[in-house]
């Protein structure tokens, strides 16, 4: 029934048609809100993929809280804290599982090139659960034997074409840290920020690969507790029976904290809300100029409308449906640019930049508020409009 | 609600100044006139008397300075910028040039006169609108564009726009001026048959001597006061 109605009341559509009849005028104001669309998707895509990527491990870590040493200050910077706090936690009621975890940066030699680089190592019991990936415990039964290393297949081109080797058969073996690996297995997790590549092996192999790390002291306690007990509750308990040479947080507070330091302690987040910033600084001039343009151009037309009888509101709409328009117009190819692109950032440097739907209606919001903002100033032209002066 | 039985137009003692101290002209010297429903009044005189000024001051495109203006019984002296736009609905107004909408084909020009009419929908406005068309001798011409119309079709056009809107008074300045005297013709002949068929006046101002004879009325101006005529 209503949409009956405005069927029966609609009219011209004046500002569609006053557009696209200028189909040069159109492709410049569609290339400009795109670009400037593309700009914003990519700055926040970037910005956001770098924290993502800096948590890419850490969440797929098979745990519900965490032990950290309260110098750590985020994975490229993790301090050691005594192994026994991990073994103390196990006395809580509800703590059911307990993994410790070496973090520690070793050099990586590429077999093919022999070059070094600094790749993140993780070093584990074995025996024990450490990612969520179900695939993971057969992969980790290698790692027993010593000098075996789980090489991550995401990590940069520049470690050396071991997945490859090994998918091939090939027996891959190099150097870290000076001593001779095994590449026994392939996992996935994906280079962050802070690490080009990851490796996994046991704690044994660790310790052997970097002798300067104490026997005793871990960076990461992963401490898993019964199903539907209150985590937050344990964490509390936890903090306040073990010494303060620990930290205890949950899980998905890490994932946080990690995240907070990309975000405050560096100027990653600065750099690119920048950029967002300009894209949409240079899209709101843009849409302005074409409005401008477009209004002074039909100055006389608006002023016959008027003259016939439409009112000032009615044109007004005119110019705000254009900047509406407008608006659905450029985004759209924005949109899929940018999925587009964010395949090539993730084909290109294997960061996580992902289409996320906050990010997209974001976007939207702002290419609107950009173009419906530039439609109000524009407006300011139509009060030029004299019916009086066109006789 | 406007008396049906109140004249078109009615003018009396109207004056009208431009520019402001030292440079302000009087235009408009104590104009007084009338005009009836359904009649045809044309206007002329030398070109700077006034008469456009006048055609925009009944058109409530101005504001009246001194004097009364009532347009359907309606009084624009002092009126509201509200009051003055509504009742330009129903004013139709032929220019000089066409001043169509570039962006819109024939049908749709004649289509934004015909949109103010607010209580018939959008077919039935469609409909009138190629109704129009075809009463101006337009039918094979619907779809153009008005860059792609000659001077007569455009001015053609233009007429039917003003007369969608079913306006019970239509002003026209100088619409022939841009014609050739035998398109002229023709078209101030259609313009006063259908402006006659909706009961609608017509205050025509022209410098053409060769259409004179369609009005009603002749009224003449000059040095902005208006001459009597034999």
């Amino acid at each position: 029934m209503k949409l009956a109605n405005i069927l029966k009341k609609r009219k011209i559509p004046l500002a569609w048609l006053l557009l696209t009849r200028q189909p040069l005028r159109i492709l410049v104001a569609i290339a400009g809100i795109s670009f400037a669309g593309i700009l914003m998707f990519m700055q926040l895509g970037f910005r956001d993929g770098l924290f993502d990527a800096s948590v890419t491990v850490h969440k797929l870590f098979n745990a519900d809280l965490v032990l950290i040493s309260p110098r750590s200050k985020s994975s490229i910077s993790m301090s050691g804290f005594p192994r026994r706090r991990l073994v103390q936690a196990m006395a809580h009621k509800d703590v059911i599982g307990t993994t410790a975890v070496n973090w520690n940066f070793l050099l990586w030699r590429n077999p093919k090139n022999l070059s070094t680089r600094s790749i993140l190592a993780l070093g584990f019991e074995p025996s024990k659960p450490l990612l969520l990936d179900a695939n993971f415990e057969r992969k980790a039964e290698t790692l027993k034997n010593k000098g075996r290393v789980l090489f991550d297949d995401l990590s940069r081109d520049e470690f050396g074409p071991i997945a490859n080797w090994f998918k091939s058969g090939r027996l891959v073996e190099t150097e870290v840290g000076g001593k001779r690996v095994r590449v026994s297995g392939i996992v996935s997790l994906g280079p962050s920020f802070g690490a080009d590549g990851n490796l996994i092996t046991s704690r044994e192999t660790f310790l052997d690969l970097s002798p300067g790390n104490p026997q005793g002291s871990i960076e990461i306690g992963l401490v898993r507790v019964k199903k539907g007990s209150d985590i937050e509750n344990v964490v509390r308990s936890l903090n306040l029976s073990l010494p303060s040479d620990v930290k205890v947080m949950s899980l998905k507070s890490f994932i946080e904290f990690e995240k907070n330091y990309w975000k405050s302690s560096t100027s990653i987040g600065f750099i690119f809300t920048l950029g967002a910033a300009m894209g949409f600084i240079v899209g709101c001039v843009i849409v302005y100029q074409i409005l401008y343009s477009d209004v002074s151009d039909h100055l006389p037309e608006y002023a016959t409308l008027m003259a016939m009888g439409y009112n000032l509101k009615s044109l007004l709409g005119v110019v705000a449906r254009e900047g509406f328009i407008l608006s659905i117009m450029g985004y759209v190819p924005a949109y899929l640019s940018g999925q587009l692109l964010y395949a090539l950032v993730r084909s290109s440097t294997k960061l996580p930049v992902e289409m996320s739907i906050t990010r997209a209606s974001i976007i939207f919001f702002l290419i609107l508020f950009m173009c419906m903002g530039s439609a109000l100033v524009a407006m300011k032209k139509l009060a030029d409009a004299d019916p009086a002066e066109i006789f | 609600m406007i008396n049906s039985c109140t004249k078109t137009l009615e003018i009396s003692s109207l004056n009208h100044w431009y520019g402001q101290g030292e440079m302000r002209r009087h235009v408009l010297r104590s104009i007084s006139m009338q005009i009836s429903p359904g009649e045809v009044v044309l206007l002329t005189g030398p070109s700077g008397c006034g008469k456009t000024t006048l055609l925009t001051l009944i058109g409530a495109l101005r504001k009246v300075q001194n004097g009364d203006v009532r347009v359907f019984g309606k009084q624009l002296y002092g009126a509201c910028r509200k009051t003055r736009q509504n009742l330009r609905k129903n004013i139709g107004m032929i220019f000089q040039g066409h001043n169509l909408l570039r962006c819109l084909s024939a049908e749709q020009n004649v289509q934004m006169g015909a949109d103010l009419l607010n209580d018939f929908s959008y077919k039935a406005r469609r409909a009138q609108s190629r109704e129009w068309l075809r009463a101006v001798g337009l039918e094979d011409h619907m779809s153009k564009l008005p860059q792609d119309l000659s001077g007569g079709q455009k001015q053609r056009v233009a007429i039917a726009r003003a007369l969608a809107a079913k306006p019970r008074l239509l002003l026209a300045d100088e619409p022939t001026s841009a014609l050739d005297s035998s398109t002229g013709r023709e078209i101030v002949d259609l313009l006063k048959k259908l402006a006659l068929e909706q009961a609608c006046s017509v205050l025509m101002v022209t410098h053409d001597p060769r259409i004179l004879d369609v009005a009603d009325r002749l009224l003449q101006m000059e040095d902005g006061q208006l001459v009597p005529t034999v």
